[in-house]
């Protein structure tokens, strides 16, 4: 769950200004003329990822300056989208997938163990300020389920040990393989592939 | 022209006409919430549904769906009756059941539809989502649980209004329409939000809980806080005006009406002059009745020469009333402009906004001249947005730099820049050249000055130099503020040669307050006829209680040209009378009884004089003739009309939610003014 957009929240900087221009002329020059308040999307990211994963008001008030709309176009967008975080959070934002298919393959105790590992509940920060844990719907990766997506990258094919194993490394500060943990190569069935075995073969996955 | 079928009648429609449209044309009713014909089409509430055959085999939203040739479309077929019960139902999972305390009972497009379609038991048995009601300021109440989240609202202040600061945010079952930064929605057309949304979620703040629609007596009128003359309606309940809503006029104000014209109802059940009052030998006002009153006017002008006598007519007066002045005191003085803005009326073109209101439509060009038509005329300053809107057409203004809602290039604030425009050959000079349908618009800003006379030529002459007069264009517009003002520059309520207030022994001032009450003579005689106790009845030695514009029949020329009929919808408080007849009833007591005996006869006698006065509701293009006088300049800047939008005659003045309305708005813009000051 995302939390509510707070404009008065203390946490709110005064100020925000991206840390490259280029990038950002990069971006409006990607959309023909007058239509630059497209690249409203690509700019909140550009300023979640230059401001600690998530974006202040003052962002996306400068954010509406720079494509000439009125603030209140940029708050619908950001609000609307589960993917822009609207206050801080920690280093690491776990996302918990919950739907059904994760549900069956026992995301449910994936969610336990990073409750009892970390500390935390659903939507909660851990006092160091490394997790944030949060339960949100499908991510697209059923086949490989249960899963979790953590910052920008997929940690499938979990087990209640191995999420606990990816916590420790993430705190540690080592790097964890993203993608199936079972070392399954993309979506591909768990036994080897039972079709296109030729190309299976051919690309060397089976 | 695509032809189509709908519930078996054939139509040829326009191009790009949605199905709504077009069952709309055939009169077949479909139901709606998000769609509104003046604003875009986001088809997100799904109950326009229709059944389109060989289409896909689903429901259609007519309001989105442009005809095409040899549609057959079912607007009540079984699937559509199926497909729009359960929109119905999934709309009504949220909305709560609070019709008996909400104010929108009885005209609630949900409340009907429900009716119509509506499932008689709910199935829903989960908890309902709430919503955190939203602050908007002083003239709008929300209950936004009630929400259906139709984006009406949030369409009508980011299109409309042109000032985007609704929104919808968040999604699914968290969506909610909010400002964020709950602030009061600054805007002169926020009332139009209660209109436009379906349900009761925005409503009066004024009229909560006062009265219910079906109890009220409808009056179609005409209003006259400005000289657009909007169409509205008055709903009273016995003698008291409960609320005042938009009439549909495509030519005028379209469908809506400014805040000015909405709220201030409030001001004309206070303050007002129900009974005639002479001032006494100790200087002190008393009531008095209506013979004592009347003979002691009576006396004084006859006492009087007509050279010593004056007659003011304000801001407010019907056409009736200063005609049967003006023949009462036939060679006295006369003078409507109270505002002194004196410039060239003696030819009508010179005085009128020519191209008309729904003709700025076709302008291309717009040169506004000393004016903020934000203020002085909302809707004008609407169409203008409206146009710029569409056609994303070339503005420029000459005056002191203000947020009108649309951008526009800044030429400078005084009459030289003016001078300037008209001999350059490149910016907008060149624009207005090129141009097909240029405009001009010459505020009372710019004529409120001793050089008013200069000013207008100075615009005469921009006009012909850019080619803004043709054989079916004008584009020279003079954009009035006052009612009256127009009407009474056509019966000749004013002076050719000028006079000296101070000079006069008697002044008559009919519902004149908006002026310096000490340009008159301490020593003058004073008479006051109109409505409200203001700064006129202050002066005056005796007044007579006249009738507010609500409370009387009467006529009243907008800016346009456009002679408009007001109707009566209440009586006049206590004593009061209707003005003309307070002016009839004084002749028969100066022993010059005027010769009309009621309302049917005194207009015979205007449109006898002045035939254009019994073309109701229509505008006669004025012949362009040469006007106006050729002097110099001067140089300093033009100033806009001295006044504040919420508070610009006696019955605002009485208003206390226009009152608030100053307090809040401005309040925030001196604010902002200070941080900017401070930045
Ligand atoms: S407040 Fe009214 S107009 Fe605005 S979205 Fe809700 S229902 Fe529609
Ligand atoms: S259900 Fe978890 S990724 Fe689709
Ligand atoms: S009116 Fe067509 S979807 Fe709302």
């Amino acid at each position: 769950m995302k939390k509510p957009f707070d404009l008065k929240a203390d946490y709110q900087p005064e100020k925000f200004t991206f840390k490259n221009k280029k990038a950002v002329q990069e971006i409006i020059a990607r959309y023909p003329k007058g239509r630059q308040r497209s690249a409203v999307m690509p700019l909140l990211d550009l300023a979640q990822r230059q401001n600690e994963n998530w974006i202040p008001r003052a962002a996306m008030d400068e954010i509406a300056e720079i494509i000439g709309q009125p603030p209140i176009k940029v708050y619908e967008v950001a609000t609307f989208y589960s993917m822009y975080n609207l206050a801080p959070v920690g280093k690491y934002l776990i996302q918990l997938c919950g739907t059904t298919p994760c549900w069956l393959c026992g995301s449910a105790d994936i969610m336990k163990s990073c409750e009892q590992h970390l500390g935390i509940h659903n939507g909660e920060t851990t006092k160091d300020n490394l997790f944030t844990l949060t339960e949100v719907e499908c991510l697209g990766a059923c086949v490989n389920a249960p899963m979790v997506q953590i910052n920008d990258d997929y940690y499938e094919d979990l087990t209640a040990e191995r999420m606990v194993e990816i916590l420790e490394a993430l705190a540690a500060g080592k790097d964890v393989p993203v993608g199936s943990q079972t070392g399954r190569k993309c979506s591909m069935a768990c036994s080897g592939p039972t079709t296109l075995e030729d190309q299976a073969k051919k690309a060397g996955v089976a | 022209m695509p032809k189509l079928t709908i519930d078996g009648m054939e139509i040829e429609v326009e191009p790009g006409t949605s199905i709504l449209q077009a069952a709309e044309q055939l009169g077949v009713e479909v139901p709606r919430f998000c769609y509104h014909d003046k604003l875009t089409v986001p088809a997100n509430c799904r109950m326009c549904l229709v059944e389109v055959e060989g289409g896909p085999p689903k429901p259609q939203a007519s309001c989105a769906l442009a005809c095409a040739d040899n549609m057959v479309v079912h607007t009540n077929s079984p699937m559509v009756k199926k497909a729009r019960t359960g929109v119905l139902e999934m709309q009504l999972i949220n909305h709560p059941l609070d019709c008996p305390i909400c104010d929108q009972g009885g005209e609630c497009d949900l409340q009907d539809q429900a009716y119509a379609y509506g499932f008689d038991r709910s199935r829903y048995h989960e908890s309902k989502s709430a919503m955190p009601d939203k602050e908007l300021g002083p003239l709008i109440k929300t209950v936004m649980t009630r929400c259906i989240n139709c984006t009406r609202c949030v369409r009508f202040a980011d299109e409309i209004a042109g000032t985007p600061m609704l929104g919808q945010l968040n999604r699914g079952e968290d969506s909610e329409i909010g400002t964020f930064i709950e602030q009061a929605v600054d805007t002169e057309l926020s009332g139009n939000l209660i209109d436009v949304c379906p349900v009761g979620a925005l409503t009066s703040k004024p009229y909560a809980f006062t009265a219910r629609s079906w109890e009220l007596q409808k009056t179609e009128t005409i209003d006259v806080h400005d000289a657009v003359g909007s169409n509205i309606r008055v709903d009273s309940r016995g003698n008291e005006v409960m609320r005042i809503l938009p009439r549909l006029h495509e030519d005028v104000n379209e469908e809506w009406i400014n805040d000015k014209t909405r709220f201030s109802y409030d001001g004309l059940k206070k303050k007002r002059l129900d009974r005639p009052w002479v001032r006494g030998d100790d200087g002190k006002l008393h009531e008095a009745s209506w013979d004592d009153a009347l003979t002691a006017v009576a006396a004084q002008l006859k006492k009087t020469k007509p050279e010593k006598t004056a007659a003011l007519a304000g801001d407010l007066c019907d056409l009736e009333s200063m005609v049967a002045l003006k023949d009462l005191l036939g060679s006295s003085h006369f003078e409507c402009r109270t505002d002194r803005t004196f410039f060239d009326v003696s030819e009508r073109c010179g005085y009128l906004f020519n191209t008309t209101i729904a003709g700025i439509e076709k302008a291309d060009a717009i040169l506004l001249i000393g004016t903020n038509p934000r203020h002085e005329a909302t809707l004008i300053n609407a169409r203008i947005r409206k146009t710029w809107l569409e056609k994303q057409i070339k503005i420029a203004m000459i005056g002191e730099e203000t947020d009108l809602t649309y951008p526009y290039e800044h030429l400078g604030t005084g009459p030289q820049n003016l001078e300037k425009l008209i001999k350059a050959k490149s910016g907008f000079a060149e624009t207005l050249k090129k141009a097909e349908n240029p405009m001009l618009i010459v505020g009372m800003g710019a004529l409120q000055r001793e050089d008013g006379d200069a000013v207008q030529n100075l615009a005469r002459e921009a006009a012909e130099t850019f080619g803004m007069v043709t054989k079916d264009w004008n584009g020279f517009n003079v954009l009035h503020h006052a009612a009256s003002r127009v009407g009474a520059l056509d019966i000749g309520f004013y002076a050719k040669d000028g006079f000296n207030l101070a000079d006069m022994s008697l002044v008559y001032l009919l519902g004149a307050d908006d002026f310096d009450m000490s340009a008159i003579s301490k020593k003058a005689f004073v008479v006051y006829q109109g409505h409200h106790g203001d700064a006129g009845a202050a002066r005056a030695d005796v007044i007579l209680p006249g009738a507010a514009y609500t409370e009387k029949d009467g006529l009243y020329v907008n800016t346009e040209g456009r002679v408009q009929m007001a109707k009566r919808a209440v009586n006049p408080p206590g004593d009061a009378r209707e003005d003309w007849t307070v002016l009839r009833a004084l002749s028969g007591h100066m022993g010059k009884a005027l010769p009309y005996d009621n309302h049917v006869q005194l207009r015979d006698r205007i449109v006898k004089e002045w035939p254009h006065m019994g073309d109701i509701d229509s505008t006669a293009p004025a012949e362009w003739k040469k006007f106006g006088i050729k002097s110099n300049v001067l140089k300093n800047n033009f100033k806009p009309l001295s006044q504040d939008f919420y508070l610009t005659n006696a019955i605002c003045r009485a208003s206390a939610t226009m009152n608030e309305c100053t307090t809040e708005f401005h309040t925030e813009s001196q604010k902002a003014a200070h941080m900017q000051a401070a930045e």
